[in-house]
C-alpha cells in the first residue's frame, strides 16, 4: 500500500465522552444498537492514587488486517491503495470469519442486512479531503487524522514530538491508530 | 495495582461481554466435515487394501455415507450464513490466504470424490439399489469406469479426505485474534478425532463381527492418538501466552469448561470408550459394543463444541461492559425498523 | 503472501467474477452518507441550556445528522455529545402526540383522555380566566426551563403574573448568582464567563468539567490543558477533571469553604494576594484579613482532610499565575445550604488573585443590543414573587420554585394555576414529590407543556404536546459571551403528530383570554424578521448562516489602572458583605461543619454523566445507546465489606428509610470508600417512557434532607447518606 492512514488521539485531552461515537452513529447511519467505535476508561491503582485514561476506541486499520486476509470471498479489502480497510457488501457471505479474525473486536457484527459492517475511517469524507465524522466532532479536538508517510502531517509530527502507543501491537497486525500518551 | 477497563457504548450484543458469533451450526459441521473425512478415508483404505470382501461395510457400503453426512454439516454451515444469498460468492474467488476459502473449495472437490467411491462400491454394496441406477443411461457405464479406476479413485481420496480433516482443525487454527484456537495442534488432533468417529461409525453399523472387530482396534489406536494429542495441546496452552494461559484455567479449572471438557469430553469422550471398547474386544459383549463407538461420537462433537465456544470466550481483549446488555436490547425491540 | 500481490489476487478474480444481477437486487453496496440530496437548516441546541448552534443535515428527506455551525462561539462548530444525539428527540417514538386532559374513567379512576387542541385551550383558558376573576392573575405561576418559555412569559406578563420560576436558580447557580451579585454587583451568567483559553491556573472546585459536558466550557478547559495549564481539582470523586489536573485535592465532602479560608489565609499571610486590584477595587479587606487569620492550613486540614503542605503548595501555585488564575465558581451550587456563602470565599478569593475582569479569570461579557418587538405594556401585576418568599430568602433575586410550590399547598394558598413548562418537577427539585401531590390536589389548574410524557405530565389538568426544537422557531439566541451574537432557532421538519411550537400555544390561549394585542403577528418568524432587521440582518440572512457574530463595542477585560465602579453599594467588590451583615448573615463566610456521617452510611454523591442531560434525555433512542442506565460507583473496599461487585443490582436506603429503585454496582477506585456516586437523571416510574423507564434509580427520591440556603432559599442536596439493601432474587426477577 502506498498511502497509509492513521488516527491519533490524545489521551490527555479526551475526557470518555463519547461524542466520537453518536458522531458516527448519525454519520454513518449506523444500524439501531450497533456502534463502529466506543469508549474505553482504564483506570489504574488503588483509591485515592490513581490513574485513569479515556481511549475512543475503532477499527485499526491495520497494515497487516488478519480480518483481511482470513476473508473467504475478498469482501474485506483495502479501499485503493491504502490500508483503508472495507467491507463490500455484495461480496460478503456473512460467514463472520472477520469478526473472529479481528483481534480488536472491532467489527460491527452483522448490519440487519447480513454483511459485516465496521469502521471506513470515513472514506468518504478522507475522499473529499475532510476528517472523519468522529473526529470532527470531538469537542475536545483531541482526535487527529491524516497521512502517516507524509512527514509533514499532524499525525507525523505528533507522532514525532510526543510519547504514544498503540494498542496490542503483540498481535502483529501493526495497527494505524495511535494513543499520545 | 488493578486495571479495570470500561466500556462503555460499544453495546454489540454478539462480541460483548463475549464473541457469540457462531454456535452449534459450526459445531456440527466441524463435527460432520470430520466424520465425512474419516468415512472417506477408510473407504478408501479398505478398498486399496481389497478387503471388499471381507469388510463388506466399510468397503462397500460406507460410501454412500459420506456425501449424506457432509451435506447435513453444509446445511448447517450454510444456516449460519448471515447473508445466505451472496454464498456464491465462496466460488467466485480463491483466496489463498483464508483457510475458508481453501475449505470451500475443499468441500467442491469432495463431492466428485465420494461420488466416484459411492459408485466404485455401488454394485456389491447396495445390489438392489444398484439394479435401479442402471436403468439410468450411461449409469451402468459410469459404474464400471469407477470400478476400474477403483484404485486410483482411492488414491486421490486419502490425501482429500486427510486435507478435509486437517482443515476443519485449521480453519480454527488460523484465527491467532483467538488464543485457544491458534494452536497448530487443532489440525492434527481433529484430524484423528474425524478418523476415530468414523471408526466408530463403522463399528455402530457393520454386521460382521470380524469387522467390527477391526474398527474396534483402528478406534482404539486413534483414541490413543488423540489423548496424547489432547495432552500436547495442554502442554502448549500452558506454555503459551498469557491469553492462551487462561484459556487453559477455562478449560481445564475455572470457567464453564472445565465439566464439558474433563466429564464430556475427556472421560466420557476418550477414556470411558477406550476402556468400554477394550472390554469389548476382549469379552464380546454386545452392550458395549454400542455404547463405546456412541460415547466416541459424542465425545467427537464435545471437542468440536467446546473448541468453537471456548475459542471465542478467550480474546486478546477483556473488556468489562457496564451497562447491561439487557438493558441495550431494548431499543432493539422498539426500534427495530430504525429510528425514523 | 506478499500483501500487494494478494490485493491483485483478488482483484483479479473478483473482476473476472460475473454476477447474476438477481443476487445483487435487495443488496448491492450501500450509497455513501451525503451521496443523495442534502440540505442543512440551522438549529440552536436544546439539549441543554448551553446553547450551541449548528445545522440540521437532512439526506433524502431522512433526517441525517446535527452538526456545530462553526462560527458558534458556544460550540466552535463542534456540538457535545448529547447535542450531536438531538436528532433523537425529534425521533424519540415515546413523544407526546397530542393533547390529554385529565378526566374520570368508567370505574371512577382518573385517566387522560386524548382531546383536540381547541378543546384542551378552551378548557385552559376558561380555567384561568376563572382563576383571574376570582383570586387575581397573579395568582398563576410559571415554573420552566428553557428558550421556549418566552412565549408563556409573554402570555403571562400580558395576563397579569410575573412568577416565572425556573430550577436553574433554586436548585442550580442561584447561589453563585447571589453571591456574586453581592460581591461584585453582578452575576457569572451563562455561558459563564470564564476565561479558561487564557488561563494559567484553574481551580475546579466540584465543577465536573468533562462529565458536565458544557460545551464552551469543556472546549476553553482543554486549549488550557494543551497550553499547559495548572489545575487543581477539589473533588471527593476522582473525577474526569481531576484525572487530568496537577493537583487533585480529594476533600472531605462538604468542607470546601475551610479549604477557601484557608487558602485565603496563606495567600494573605505571605502577602501573596494582588495588593494593588484589592487596593484599588475591594472593600473590607481588613475585616478579611483579620478573619481568614483564624484559618490557617492546619486548621483546614482538621477539617478537610487536605494536607496543610498541599494546600499551602496550591495556594502558591494560584498566587504565581495571578491574575490568570481562575478559581471556577461552578454551576450546580445548590449543596449543603450554606452555598451562597460558599460562593462568596469564591468570589472573593478571585478578588484576592485580581481574576475578576482580567484575561484567564473572568472576561467581561457582552451581548448584541436586540429590540424588543413592539407590544403594548403589560399591566402591572398585583403582587411580585416576593409573595411566594413570605419573610424567607432576602437575597432571592428570582422567585424560588421550591417557595412557590410550597405557596400552592392548602386552600388558602397564594397561587391557583401552575403552566408547567419543560421542567420535570418531581426529578429536578429534592424533597418534592409529597408537596407536589398536595399542590395538586390544591391547585385549581396545572398544566403541563412538554414533548415528553415525562414524570411531570401525571400532576396535569391537561397535558400540551409541545414540538422538539428541531420542529420550530423561538427566540433569536443573544447570549452575553466574548462576542456579541445572534443564532437563529428554525424548524428543520414539521411538527411531528399533533405537536404544536411553544409560540402557537402561547398565541391561541392568548387570543382566548382576549390578550391578543400581545400577539400581534401570525407567524412567530415575523418578530424574529423585525428584530433582525433592527441590527441589520433579517431572518433571510439568518436561515442561510445561522449564527452572525458583531464586533464588540466594549473592552473584554478591565483596562490597566482603569476606575470601575461596581454595582454595589459601596461602588466597590465587597469582601466584607453589610447587606448580608443587615440581614443578620454572616458578612464574611464562615465555616460549616457538614452533616456527620452515620456508621455504615455513605454520602450520596451524584453529577453529570457526558451522553445525558438530566432526566430529559435518558429516553432518547440515540443516547439511550451510549448509556442506558447509571450504575452506583462504589470503592472496591466498600464492594468488599457488602459483597458486592460490578453488576449487581442494590437498592439504597436513605437516612430517612426511603428506599431506592434498584441500580446496577460499579466497582471502582474512582470514588473513595466514604461515599456512592450516581448520575442524576435516571430511575424514570413514567412507564410511557418505554426505553428509559425503571433503568437505574433516581438520585432525588433519596434526597429527603434538603438544606435550605437561607439567604436565597436554594434546596442544598448533599446532605443525604445512604446504606445498601441486596436485592433478594425474586425482587430482581
Ligand atoms: N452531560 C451533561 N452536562 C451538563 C448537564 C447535564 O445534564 N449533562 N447539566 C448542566 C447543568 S444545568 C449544570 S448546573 C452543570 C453542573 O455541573 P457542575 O457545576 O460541574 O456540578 P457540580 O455539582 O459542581 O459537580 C458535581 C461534582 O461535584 C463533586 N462533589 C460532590 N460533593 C462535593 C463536595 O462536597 N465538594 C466538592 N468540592 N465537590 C463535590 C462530585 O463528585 C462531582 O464530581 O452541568 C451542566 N452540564
Ligand atoms: N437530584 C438532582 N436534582 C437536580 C439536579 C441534580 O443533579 N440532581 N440538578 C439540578 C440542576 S443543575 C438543574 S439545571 C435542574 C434541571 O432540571 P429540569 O430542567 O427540570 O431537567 P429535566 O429533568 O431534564 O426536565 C426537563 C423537562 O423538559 C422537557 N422538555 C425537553 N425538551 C422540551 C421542549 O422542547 N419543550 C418542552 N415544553 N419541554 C421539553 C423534558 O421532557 C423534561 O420533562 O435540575 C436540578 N435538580
Ligand atoms: S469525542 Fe473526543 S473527547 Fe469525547 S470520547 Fe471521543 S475522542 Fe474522547
Ligand atoms: S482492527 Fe480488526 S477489523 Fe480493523 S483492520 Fe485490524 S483486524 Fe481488521
Ligand atoms: S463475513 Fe463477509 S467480510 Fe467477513 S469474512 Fe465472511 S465474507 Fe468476508
Ligand atoms: S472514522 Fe468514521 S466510521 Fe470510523 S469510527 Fe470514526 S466516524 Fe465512525
Ligand atoms: S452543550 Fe451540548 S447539549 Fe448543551 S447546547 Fe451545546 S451541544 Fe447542546
Ligand atoms: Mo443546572
Amino acid at each position: 500500500m502506498t498511502i497509509r492512514y492513521a488516527m491519533v488521539i490524545d489521551t490527555r485531552t479526551c475526557i470518555g465522552c463519547g461524542d466520537c461515537v453518536v458522531a458516527c452513529k448519525t454519520e454513518n447511519k449506523t444500524p439501531v444498537g450497533l456502534n463502529r467505535d466506543w469508549v474505553v476508561e482504564a483506570t489504574r491503582g488503588k483509591w485515592p492514587n490513581v490513574r485513569t485514561e479515556f481511549r475512543s476506541e475503532r477499527c485499526n486499520h491495520c497494515s497487516n488486517a488478519t480480518c483481511v486476509t482470513l476473508c473467504p470471498t475478498g469482501a474485506s479489502h483495502y479501499w485503493r491503495d491504502t490500508n483503508i480497510v472495507l467491507v463490500e457488501a455484495n461480496k460478503c457471505t456473512g460467514c463472520k470469519a472477520c469478526i473472529a479474525a479481528c483481534p480488536y473486536d472491532a467489527r460491527l457484527i452483522m448490519h440487519p442486512d447480513g454483511y459485516i459492517d465496521k469502521c471506513t475511517f470515513c472514506h468518504h469524507r478522507v475522499e473529499r479531503g475532510d476528517d472523519p465524522a468522529c473526529v470532527s466532532s470531538c469537542p475536545t479536538q483531541c482526535m487527529h487524522f491524516g497521512i502517516l508517510d507524509d512527514a509533514g502531517s499532524k499525525v507525523s509530527q505528533l507522532l514525532k514530538t510526543r510519547n504514544y502507543k498503540a494498542l496490542m501491537t503483540e498481535t502483529g497486525n501493526e495497527p494505524n491508530v495511535y494513543y499520545l500518551t | 495495582m488493578i486495571e479495570e477497563i470500561l466500556i462503555t457504548a460499544r453495546h454489540n450484543p454478539k462480541i460483548d461481554p463475549i464473541l457469540g458469533i457462531w454456535t452449534w451450526e459450526i459445531s456440527v459441521y466441524l463435527f460432520l466435515g470430520g466424520l465425512t473425512a474419516g468415512i472417506i478415508f477408510f473407504v478408501a483404505l479398505m478398498n486399496l487394501l481389497e478387503k471388499n470382501d471381507t469388510y463388506n461395510f466399510s468397503a462397500n457400503r460406507l460410501a454412500l455415507w459420506a456425501p449424506i453426512v457432509l451435506s447435513i454439516g453444509m446445511t448447517t454451515l450454510f444456516l449460519d450464513l448471515e447473508h445466505k444469498l451472496y454464498v456464491f460468492r465462496f466460488y467466485t474467488t480463491l483466496e489463498p490466504t483464508s483457510p475458508m476459502s481453501w475449505g470451500a473449495w475443499v468441500l467442491i472437490i469432495i463431492y466428485p470424490i465420494s461420488i466416484l467411491q459411492i459408485l466404485s462400491t455401488f454394485r456389491v454394496g447396495y445390489p438392489v439399489l444398484s439394479g435401479w441406477l442402471e436403468k439410468i443411461p450411461f449409469a451402468s457405464k459410469l459404474v464400471d469406469l469407477s470400478e476400474r479406476y477403483i484404485k486410483v479413485i482411492s488414491w486421490i481420496a486419502i490425501p482429500s479426505a486427510i486435507a478435509l480433516g486437517i482443515y476443519t482443525g485449521v480453519l480454527l487454527s488460523a484465527f491467532n485474534a483467538r488464543p485457544f484456537w491458534n494452536t497448530g495442534l487443532l489440525g492434527p488432533l481433529f484430524l484423528i478425532s474425524g478418523m476415530s468417529t468414523a471408526a466408530a461409525f463403522t463399528v455402530l453399523f457393520a454386521r460382521s463381527h470380524e469387522e467390527r472387530r477391526l474398527f474396534t482396534r483402528y478406534d482404539l489406536g486413534l483414541i490413543g492418538i488423540e489423548i496424547i494429542l489432547v495432552v500436547l495441546l495442554l502442554i502448549n496452552l500452558a506454555t503459551g501466552t498469557e491469553q492462551q494461559l487462561k484459556a487453559l484455567e477455562f478449560l481445564t479449572t475455572g470457567g464453564g469448561y472445565a465439566v464439558a471438557f474433563w466429564g464430556a469430553f475427556f472421560f466420557m469422550g476418550l477414556i470411558v470408550p477406550l476402556f468400554v471398547e477394550f472390554i469389548d474386544l476382549v469379552q464380546e459383549n454386545r452392550t458395549l459394543a454400542i455404547l463405546g463407538p456412541l460415547l466416541v461420537l459424542l465425545g467427537g462433537y464435545m471437542l468440536r463444541h467446546i473448541t468453537v465456544n471456548l475459542g471465542q470466550e478467550t480474546s486478546w481483549q477483556n473488556y468489562g461492559t457496564e451497562y447491561s446488555v439487557e438493558a441495550l436490547e431494548r431499543v432493539n425491540k422498539i426500534y427495530k425498523h430504525g429510528l425514523n | 503472501m506478499d500483501r500487494r500481490e494478494f490485493i491483485k489476487v483478488s482483484g483479479v478474480t473478483a473482476a473476472a467474477a460475473t454476477v447474476p444481477s438477481i443476487f445483487l437486487s435487495g443488496c448491492s453496496t450501500q450509497p455513501n452518507p451525503g451521496e443523495g440530496e442534502v440540505t442543512a437548516t440551522p438549529t440552536v441546541c436544546d439539549i441543554c441550556f448551553w446553547k450551541c448552534a449548528g445545522h440540521v443535515y437532512v439526506e433524502d428527506s431522512v433526517p441525517w445528522k446535527i452538526i456545530g455551525n462553526d462560527e458558534d462561539l458556544h460550540s466552535n462548530g463542534r456540538l457535545c455529545t448529547r447535542g450531536t444525539g438531538g436528532l433523537g428527540a425529534y425521533q424519540d417514538k415515546d413523544r407526546l402526540k397530542m393533547p390529554l386532559v385529565r378526566t374520570v374513567g368508567p370505574n371512577g379512576q382518573q385517566i387522560f383522555r386524548e382531546a383536540s387542541w381547541d378543546e384542551a385551550l378552551d378548557i385552559i383558558a376558561k380555567r384561568m380566566q376563572k382563576i383571574a376573576d376570582e383570586h387575581g392573575a397573579d395568582r398563576v405561576a410559571l415554573l420552566n426551563h428553557g428558550a421556549g418559555a418566552s412565549h408563556f412569559k409573554n402570555l403571562l406578563r400580558g395576563y397579569g403574573s410575573a412568577t416565572f420560576s425556573a430550577p436553574s436558580y433554586a436548585q442550580c447557580r442561584g447561589p453563585r448568582e447571589v453571591a456574586f451579585q453581592l460581591t461584585y454587583g453582578e452575576g457569572v451568567g451563562s455561558p459563564d464567563r470564564t476565561d479558561m483559553e487564557h488561563s494559567r491556573c484553574i481551580v475546579l472546585i466540584g465543577s465536573h468539567i468533562g462529565e458536565n459536558l458544557h460545551n464552551g466550557q469543556v472546549q476553553t478547559l482543554t486549549r488550557a490543558l494543551e497550553n499547559g495549564v495548572s489545575l487543581i481539582t477539589v473533588d471527593p470523586r476522582f473525577s474526569v477533571a481531576a484525572s487530568k489536573s496537577q493537583h487533585w485535592l480529594p476533600i472531605r465532602p462538604g468542607t470546601d469553604v475551610a479549604l477557601l479560608l484557608a487558602w485565603m489565609n496563606v495567600l494573605i499571610s505571605e502577602g501573596l494576594y494582588d495588593k494593588a486590584y484589592v487596593e484599588q477595587y475591594a472593600m473590607g479587606f481588613e475585616q478579611l484579613a483579620a478573619h481568614v487569620r483564624q484559618f490557617p492550613p492546619e486548621w483546614a486540614y482538621l477539617q478537610t482532610g487536605l494536607e496543610p503542605e498541599l494546600i499551602r503548595e496550591t495556594a502558591r501555585e494560584m498566587a504565581k499565575n495571578a491574575p490568570a488564575t481562575l478559581v471556577h465558581p461552578g454551576r450546580h451550587t445548590t449543596w449543603y445550604g450554606d452555598d451562597t456563602q460558599r460562593e462568596r470565599a469564591i468570589a472573593i478569593l478571585n478578588t484576592l488573585l485580581g481574576s475578576w475582569g482580567r484575561p484567564g479569570g473572568f472576561y467581561i461579557q457582552e451581548k448584541v443590543k436586540l429590540p424588543n418587538y413592539p407590544l403594548p405594556d403589560y399591566p402591572k401585576p398585583k403582587s411580585t414573587f416576593k409573595v411566594a418568599h413570605g419573610d424567607d430568602y432576602p437575597f432571592a433575586t428570582q422567585p424560588v420554585s421550591n417557595a412557590v410550590i410550597d405557596a400552592s399547598i392548602g386552600d388558602d394558598a397564594h397561587y391557583k394555576g401552575w403552566l408547567v413548562y419543560g421542567t420535570n418537577l418531581p426529578m429536578t427539585i429534592p424533597g418534592v414529590r409529597p408537596k407536589l401531590r398536595q399542590a395538586a390536589d390544591s391547585l385549581d389548574l396545572i398544566v403541563v407543556i412538554d414533548t415528553m410524557p415525562a414524570e411531570v405530565t401525571g400532576y396535569a389538568d391537561v397535558i400540551l404536546p409541545e414540538c422538539t426544537y428541531l420542529e420550530r422557531y423561538d427566540e433569536l439566541r443573544n447570549a452575553a459571551e466574548r462576542e456579541p451574537s445572534l443564532a437563529l432557532r428554525m424548524p428543520a421538519f414539521k411538527p411531528r403528530h399533533d405537536s404544536k411550537p411553544g409560540w402557537w400555544i402561547a398565541k391561541q390561549l392568548g387570543e382566548r383570554l382576549g390578550l391578543q394585542k400581545y400577539f400581534p403577528w401570525n407567524d412567530y418568524s415575523e418578530v424574529l424578521d423585525w428584530q433582525l432587521k433592527q441590527v441589520g440582518s433579517s431572518l433571510d440572512e439568518m436561515q442561510q448562516i445561522g449564527v452572525k457574530n458583531f464586533p464588540r463595542k466594549t473592552p473584554k477585560y478591565f483596562q490597566a489602572g482603569e476606575a470601575r465602579r461596581f454595582n454595589t453599594p459601596s461602588g466597590k467588590i465587597e469582601l466584607y458583605s453589610q447587606r448580608l451583615a443587615d440581614r443578620g448573615f454572616d458578612p464574611l463566610p464562615v465555616y460549616k461543619r457538614p452533616p456527620e456521617r452515620p456508621d455504615n452510611y455513605y454520602h450520596l454523591n451524584y453529577g453529570r454523566m457526558p451522553a445525558h442531560t438530566f432526566s430529559r434525555t435518558t429516553n432518547n433512542p440515540l443516547l439511550f445507546q451510549l448509556a442506558p442506565e447509571n450504575t452506583l460507583w462504589i470503592n472496591s473496599l466498600v464492594a468488599r465489606q457488602w459483597k458486592l461487585k460490578t453488576g449487581d443490582s442494590v437498592r439504597m436506603q436513605n437516612q430517612d428509610g426511603i428506599v431506592s429503585k434498584s441500580i446496577r454496582v460499579r466497582v471502582t477506585e474512582r470514588i473513595g470508600p466514604d461515599s456512592v456516586f450516581m448520575a442524576h437523571g435516571f430511575g424514570h416510574s413514567a412507564k410511557q417512557l418505554r426505553l428509559t423507564n425503571g433503568l437505574g434509580a433516581d438520585d432525588s427520591a433519596l434526597m429527603t434532607n434538603v438544606l435550605i440556603d437561607p439567604i436565597m432559599g436554594a434546596t442544598g442536596m448533599r446532605g443525604n447518606f445512604v446504606t445498601f439493601v441486596k436485592n433478594s432474587e425474586q425482587e430482581h426477577a
